[in-house]
Parts: structure tokens; C-alpha cells; sequence
């Protein structure tokens, strides 16, 4: 007898299909995973099952909890369901919490909702919720403000609110994807427990079929609306008899062809003994604690042509990094030069310096203005030229970094929102290519991306490495990005490169204990030919 | 929390001392001699000498800093060159119906935006939104001194309901007092209420899309239990802001409304005084002005922090 059962679910918004049959079973105790890119209506099912469509959604089908019919239940019966027969954990966890109440009354409030216990008996058993949820009360009082919990802390407060209660089923949206790895792998290891014990089904939303392999008993995988294949996880990887799930897989294990590294070395960047402080934050009436050293005493150096990656979790001083090299922001001590050239100076960046270098960020719509045209918002870096090309000499400019990038000089006309997210980060290269640097930083510049669009991104940055000599600095909270695409690594922690060398060599046989524990959460793609063989 | 409020309590204190080093620079330095131009052009030398000696203008600028300073902390504020009568009093006199009319008018824009904002953010695209929104555009547009005026003819001239003037001052009781206070509270609090009502609207309408709101739902609260048990409080800061703002400009901005209907407010003393040149009315009552913004500023952030705990450090 299954839990939930999903039977030919038809949604449209605004009569825009969505989802276009679907059909998915949950058992207790059973892990389903749903996976596919974005826009396959993964999260509609999951809200779907919710009962917490969009305006404008109309619902067709069957979905059944236990004895319920969804779609056919009232809004106060849909209330009653929700946070005590289904749970739901979201992505952000950084916003999916009230900041201003304490976590203890956030998680209590399931309980008092639906139990109709007293203040107290709720307070108790929100204690004992985030217990389970592993933040035991002595460590992280129930008192506490979610903006004093770091990010895989409050999707533990998520996590304790959505089991609070016991319920039979548990959705989790992408619960792990704004996460560092390390942070990744205890969360998921908390809700595989959480099922061993409590019996519940998860219904498990992701797009990484590797956390998707290590975890659920059986795989649905959607695309444009559609379930194009499920079964039982290995079998359904072992056989992959659909070809979008092969394009998936490959994509995600996608093998990239650089071009060799350069082999006489002719230093480009070069930093030494960087050293970043930021104000501590204040103590009394006007004091203030000491400083934090975001970034402490680090040395290195990328050669022309050459590409590197830079690791490290969220907090590690990257960012604050990435802005120093660029000339954004002052450094404490110590030097960043680019051919022998400071890229601050006189409370400045060095502008002739600094037109050696690009970069591409990770949200490419956030980082365009969506009022101009795609013309005017390639030619941003052509201020740091001294005498920018005008006429005709701006516009073969122009039509060849579009071209470069693989798209067409007409899209100069058109402006941002009409391009895919994969389109927007093409556009955000050939941005960063229109005055022909020598180095492009790319801070998570893959990580918002599809796996089969991150797939032609890193192919296109391949073939413009070796077509331009461009290097490259990769910088990146995940260890996997920079495989395949990166001569060399750094790992950062704490401020402080911990280990760096070839990239083979270090993800081989890593040296510090950091990056061994980087490399072992991070979650892994089953070898096809074990699992063809065991299966 | 209280280490919050000290701190707040010292930027209190030092941008009083540097508001009041400012007004007594412009005021007292920077036209050059405060006495030849309060007297005007046509002065005697000997009434201007006269002047000068009274407000003390021959010791050095330091000393009248301190002493205009040491004399507003005892109270004392001067004399008041065209009245001849002390300024403190003056102020007293007319403080007791700005004040009062000032929180009148501030607690009935609340009063309105709060339900109305409230009830369209609920109902957003309904009816009752649009009939909000088209309310408050209208209570935008329509200039407080006409909608003043109006009042008076139908609520004075035609029903006689209320006087349509003047003050009875509160020694002749509250209710006569509050009853001449109602009509000029309303027609100032008519175009706050409508911008508060819409602050109060897109404020709770981008609170209710907010990823905690779909949290609390998908715990099982209704519509109604999320939008006021999550959505109000996150929505209030924007909120407050406005209302700390509202309530500066209602203190010295009611002038029009004083002069529609004969309030002898602190907004005409200014006035009067500035037409008369008395500075030392002038210098008095900017600096007991920009007191009442530097103290509700004050309320507002500690309002604040007791909205949101992040902003308690």
C-alpha cells in the first residue's frame, strides 16, 4: 500500500501546461527521488502534493495521501495535512525562517497548530524536535534568532518544524543545493536517518543525480512536464533505457577537453603574503572587537594561459579574496600585481592593470542591467580603455565576442530577459572577452547552471582558453567543478591556503585533512560498470 | 538590547550638540550682525547698540554658544524681541496645542492605514483593493487646506456641529479642546493615512512573497494565520519609518492647517517670527523642532529593534 500516489497529475498555470500526467508512488519508509532540470516540474509536484499551488494553477488527476484525495480536499483540510501529515523542506535556508521570531517558537508552532497543546507541552516538544533534527538545546538554545545559525543550521530548524510532528510523508525541495558539501553530506545523512526511524516517506527534489544515487531507493526522472523514466535507483542507472537520463549522466560526469597548459611559465598574476582584515563587530558603547582576518597571508601565482581553480566552503575568505585581486577593495598587506603591476593604487583600481582581467559571477541576470540592450551591456568593460572603439570598430567588436561566445551579432539588439540562463552566461563571457584580457576570474560562474548547460559553458571556456591564451582563476565552493577544468588547485580555509598542486594530484592524493574531508562529502556518480555488473 | 539603546542614546546626544552648533552658525554668525538685520536697514547706530548689548552680541562667540546652550538646559530661551515676553512661555503655550494636535492627527492616520493597508495587501486585486487604492490616490492628491475648508462648510457653517476656528485652550475642559482639535487633525491626517495605508500595503504584500511566509503555510497555517502572525511584524519597519517621518512634518508642517483654522500653533509662531525677524523666537524654536526629530528618531529606532532582533547589537 503506498503512501502517496500520484495518478496522471495534469497542472496548468494560466493554461500553460505544466505538468503533463505525472504518475509517482511513495511507500513509507520508501526514499523517491525526483530529478531533471529546471523548468521539468519537479517543484510544481512537490507543491502540487502540498496543495500549495500558484493563482492561477488549475490541478487535473489524483494525488492520494494515505486515504486523502488532494486535490479534491478543502483549504481548511488541506491546512490540517500540512506541517502534520506532510512535512516540506526548501532550498533556501537562509530565507525559508521568520528572522524575527526564535526558532523554538517557529518549530512549537506546528505543534500548537495542529496538537492544540498548551504553550509549554509545545515548548517541549519543539525541544525535542530539534533534538532529532540534531541541534541539541544545550548547544543551540530553542531561544535563538535564525540569523544566528549558520546556513546548514537553519535547515536543520526547517527540517525539526517539518518532522515535528511525525508525519507520514516528508518532501524535501533541493534541500541540499545551497549547502556546502560537508554541510550537504550531513544533512542528507539526517534525513536517510530520519526515515530509518520515524518510517516516513521522503519524496526527494534534486537536480544532482549524484546526491540522487547515494540516497533514494528508486528514481523519477522528469523533463518538460513529463516523467520520461522511474524505476528502482540501480537498475534505472544501470540501464538508462531513456536517452534524456543518459544525457543527464553524462553531463554531469562531463569530461572536458582543455587545451594542454603552457609550458614555459610567464607569471601573470601574482600574489604575495595578502593579508584582508573586516572590522569585528562592536562590543560596548563604541568599541569594537578585534578585526577578522578574512583573508591570511596568501601567496600564489597563475601563469598566462595558465587556469586554476580556488576551493573552498562559503566563509573560507574567498569572496574577499576574489575582490582584491580585482581591484575592488584595499588589502591589509602584502601584494597583488599583474605583470609586475599593483591592481590598486592611490585608493584605486589600476586601471591599466585591471583591463587584463575580467569576470564572470554566478547569477548572470543579476549581473546585467535588464534596462539596456545586450550591445551596451557586453561594451561595459571598454570604459577601462583608454579610447574605446567607436562606428563600425565598436560594433566588429561587438559581433565578435557574441560570435565567440556562440551566439549571433543580431542578439546585440535584444535585451537580457529574452535569453536562457545558459544564453545570459554566454552574454556574461562575451563581456568579459570584448577587450581582450588575459585573465578571466569566474566566481561560481557554473554553479547556477543545468548540468547539460554547464556541460557546453565548460566546453566554451576550453575552446576560448586555448583560442585567446586566456587563464583563468576558478573559484568555487565545490571540489567536482574545477575536475576536468583546472591545472592546478587551491584550497582555502579559514582565510589560509591550505593545500594547493596539480589538480590530478590533489583530488588523487589529497594531503591536508580539509581537503580530504572536502573530497570525501563531496556526493559521487556510481560507476556504471559495478553497478551493470552487481545489478 | 539596552547596549543598543545607550548607543542609540549617544548618537542622540551628539547630533543634538551638532544640530545646535549649526543653528546657532547660521543663525548668529553667518548673516553678519544679528542685530543691525533683526533691526532693518533704517536703524538708528544707538538702537542697534542698544540691541547688541541685550542679546549679549559684545562677549565672544564661544561664551553665547554656551550660554544659549546653558540657558535652553535650564529652560531659559531668551526674551523675545518683538513681544517682550519670554520665549519658553511662548513655546509652552503653543507646544500644548501642536503637540497634542501633531499625536491627534498621527493616531488617526494609524488608525486608518493600519486596517486599510492590511485589508488590501489581504485582498490584493479584489474590490476593496482597488477601492483602497483609489482612495488613498485621491487622499494623496486632494491638498489638506481645501479639504479643510470644505470640512468647515459642512461640518461648522452647515450642520454647526464644531466651531469653525480657534482654540478654547484645555483649562476650559478636554472635550471643548479635542472637539476644535478634530477637524484640523483629520484634513492633516487625511494625506498621511493614505500614504501610510499604501506603505503599509507593498509593504506586507513583498513580506507575504517571501520564502518564510510559504514555510508557515506549508506548517498548516491559513492564509490569515501567516499574514498576521508572519507577514505584519516583518512588514512594520518601512512602516515605522514613515510614521517617524510623518509625525516631524505634522509638529511644524500643520502652518497652512493652523492658518485655515486660527490655531496659534508652534508653526505660526515660526512664521510670525521669521516675518518679524526675531531671531531669537527663530533660533528657540528651530532648535525645540529639531529636538522632537532627533527624540522620535530615536523611538523609531528603538521601535525598530523591537520589530527585528537582528538590528538589536
Amino acid at each position: 500500500m503506498s503512501l502517496l500516489a500520484i495518478q496522471d497529475l495534469r497542472v496548468s498555470i494560466h493554461g500553460q501546461p505544466i505538468l503533463k500526467g505525472i504518475d509517482l508512488t511513495v511507500a513509507p519508509g520508501e526514499i523517491v527521488a525526483v530529478t531533471g532540470e529546471s523548468g521539468s516540474g519537479k517543484s510544481m509536484t512537490a507543491y502540487a502534493v502540498m496543495g500549495l499551488l500558484p493563482q492561477g494553477a488549475e490541478a487535473r488527476g489524483s494525488i492520494r495521501l494515505g486515504g486523502t484525495e488532494i486535490l479534491a480536499a478543502s483549504e481548511p483540510e488541506l491546512c490540517q495535512i500540512r506541517g502534520n501529515r506532510v512535512g516540506m523542506v526548501f532550498q533556501e535556508p537562509m530565507t525559508a525562517l521568520n528572522p524575527v521570531h526564535r526558532i523554538g517558537d517557529q518549530v512549537a508552532e506546528t505543534i500548537r497548530i495542529h496538537a492544540g497543546a498548551s504553550r509549554a507541552e509545545a515548548a517541549a516538544r519543539a525541544r525535542d524536535a530539534l533534538a532529532r533534527a540534531e541541534l541539541p538545546p544545550d548547544r543551540f538554545p530553542a531561544s535563538r534568532y535564525p540569523h544566528e545559525l549558520s546556513g546548514g543550521q537553519r535547515q536543520r530548524v526547517v527540517i525539526a518544524m517539518a518532522i515535528a510532528l511525525r508525519p507520514d510523508l516528508l518532501i524535501a525541495d533541493e534541500p541540499t543545493t545551497a549547502l556546502d558539501v560537508t554541510t550537504q553530506a550531513q544533512i542528507l545523512r539526517l534525513l536517510q536517518r530520519l526515515v530509518e526511524t520515524d518510517g516516513m516517506g521522503l519524496l526527494m527534489i534534486t537536480h544532482d543525480l549524484a546526491v540522487v544515487s547515494g540516497l533514494a531507493d528508486r528514481i523519477a526522472v522528469m523533463r518538460a512536464g513529463e516523467v520520461v523514466e522511474q524505476g528502482p535507483t540501480r537498475q534505472l542507472l544501470a540501464h538508462m533505457s531513456h536517452p534524456y537520463t543518459r544525457m543527464l549522466f553524462e553531463a554531469s560526469d562531463h569530461a572536458v577537453a582543455m587545451p594542454p597548459a603552457p609550458d614555459s611559465p610567464a607569471p601573470l598574476l601574482e600574489l604575495r603574503d595578502v593579508t584582508r582584515d573586516y572590522p569585528g563587530p562592536r562590543r560596548g558603547l563604541i568599541g569594537r572587537a578585534p578585526p577578522i582576518r578574512a583573508v591570511d597571508g596568501v601567496s600564489f601565482r597563475i601563469q598566462a594561459g595558465e587556469r586554476v581553480g580556488l576551493v573552498g566552503e562559503s566563509g573560507c575568505g574567498k569572496s574577499t579574496l576574489t575582490r582584491a585581486i580585482l581591484g575592488l577593495d584595499p588589502i591589509r598587506s602584502g601584494s597583488i600585481t599583474i605583470d609586475g603591476q599593483p591592481v590598486f593604487i592611490d585608493h584605486h583600481a589600476n586601471r591599466a592593470v585591471r583591463r587584463k582581467m575580467q569576470v564572470v559571477f554566478q547569477d548572470p541576470y543579476g549581473s546585467f542591467n535588464p534596462r539596456h540592450r545586450v550591445a551596451r551591456l557586453i561594451c561595459e568593460p571598454f570604459h577601462l580603455l583608454d579610447s574605446p572603439p567607436q562606428g563600425a570598430a565598436r560594433r566588429a567588436a561587438i559581433a565578435e565576442a557574441l560570435t565567440a561566445v556562440g551566439l549571433s551579432p543580431e542578439d546585440a539588439g535584444k535585451y537580457i530577459h529574452q535569453f536562457s540562463g545558459g544564453q545570459r552566461q554566454r552574454i556574461a563571457i562575451a563581456r568579459a572577452l570584448i577587450i581582450k584580457p588575459e585573465l578571466i576570474l569566474l566566481d561560481e560562474a557554473v554553479s547556477a547552471l543545468d548540468v547539460s548547460v554547464r556541460a557546453q559553458i565548460l566546453d566554451l571556456l576550453a575552446d576560448l582558453s586555448g583560442r585567446y591564451n586566456l587563464a583563468y582563476l576558478f573559484i568555487s565552493h565545490d571540489l567536482s567543478v574545477v575536475r576536468g577544468v583546472t591545472d592546478r588547485v587551491l584550497v582555502m580555509q579559514r582565510g589560509k591556503i591550505v593545500e594547493q598542486g596539480p589538480t590530478a594530484q590533489v583530488l588523487e592524493h589529497p594531503e591536508h585533512p580539509y581537503t580530504r574531508a572536502l573530497l570525501e562529502a563531496a556526493p559521487r556518480l556510481p560507476d556504471l560498470d559495478m553497478l551493470r555488473a552487481g545489478g | 538590547m539596552l547596549r543598543y539603546a545607550l548607543r542609540r542614546l549617544l548618537s542622540l546626544a551628539v547630533s543634538l550638540v551638532v544640530a545646535s552648533l549649526v543653528i546657532f552658525l547660521v543663525i548668529e554668525v553667518i548673516p553678519g550682525d544679528p542685530a543691525s538685520y533683526m533691526l532693518g536697514i533704517n536703524a538708528q547706530p544707538d538702537t542697534v547698540a542698544a540691541l547688541r548689548s541685550e542679546l549679549g552680541l559684545d562677549v565672544s562667540k564661544t561664551a553665547r554658544y554656551l550660554a544659549w546652550v546653558g540657558g535652553m538646559l535650564h529652560g531659559d530661551f531668551g526674551t523675545s524681541y518683538t513681544y517682550r515676553t519670554e520665549v519658553a512661555e511662548m513655546i509652552g503655550e503653543r507646544m500644548w496645542i501642536s503637540l497634542p494636535l501633531a499625536l491627534y492627527a498621527l493616531t488617526l492616520s494609524t488608525l486608518i492605514a493600519f486596517p486599510a493597508g492590511i485589508l488590501a495587501a489581504s485582498r490584493r486585486g479584489s474590490a476593496t483593493d482597488l477601492g483602497v487604492m483609489g482612495v488613498t490616490q485621491l487622499g494623496v492628491a486632494v491638498p489638506n487646506f481645501w479639504f479643510a475648508m470644505l470640512m468647515v462648510l459642512l461640518f461648522a457653517v452647515k450642520l454647526r456641529w464644531v466651531s469653525a476656528g480657534g482654540f478654547p485652550g484645555w483649562e476650559n475642559g478636554f472635550w471643548p479642546a479635542l472637539r476644535a482639535l478634530t477637524l484640523p487633525a483629520i484634513a492633516l491626517a487625511l494625506p498621511q493615512a493614505s500614504i501610510l495605508t499604501r506603505v503599509m500595503r507593498s509593504s506586507l504584500l513583498d513580506t507575504l512573497s517571501e520564502d518564510f511566509i510559504r514555510t508557515a503555510r506549508a506548517k498548516g497555517l491559513n492564509r490569515r494565520q501567516a499574514l498576521w502572525r508572519h507577514a505584519l511584524r516583518n512588514a512594520l519597519i518601512p512602516v515605522l519609518t514613515i510614521i517617524g517621518l510623518q509625525f516631524s512634518f505634522l509638529m511644524a508642517g500643520a502652518i497652512i492647517i493652523e492658518q485655515v483654522f486660527f490655531l496659534p500653533g508652534i508653526g505660526r509662531l515660526i512664521f510670525q517670527s521669521i516675518s518679524s525677524r526675531d531671531l531669537i523666537v527663530v533660533e528657540s524654536v528651530v532648535m525645540l523642532l529639531v529636538f522632537a526629530v532627533i527624540v522620535v528618531n530615536f523611538a523609531v529606532d528603538l521601535a525598530y529593534a523591537w520589530v527585528d532582533p537582528r538590528l538589536r547589537r
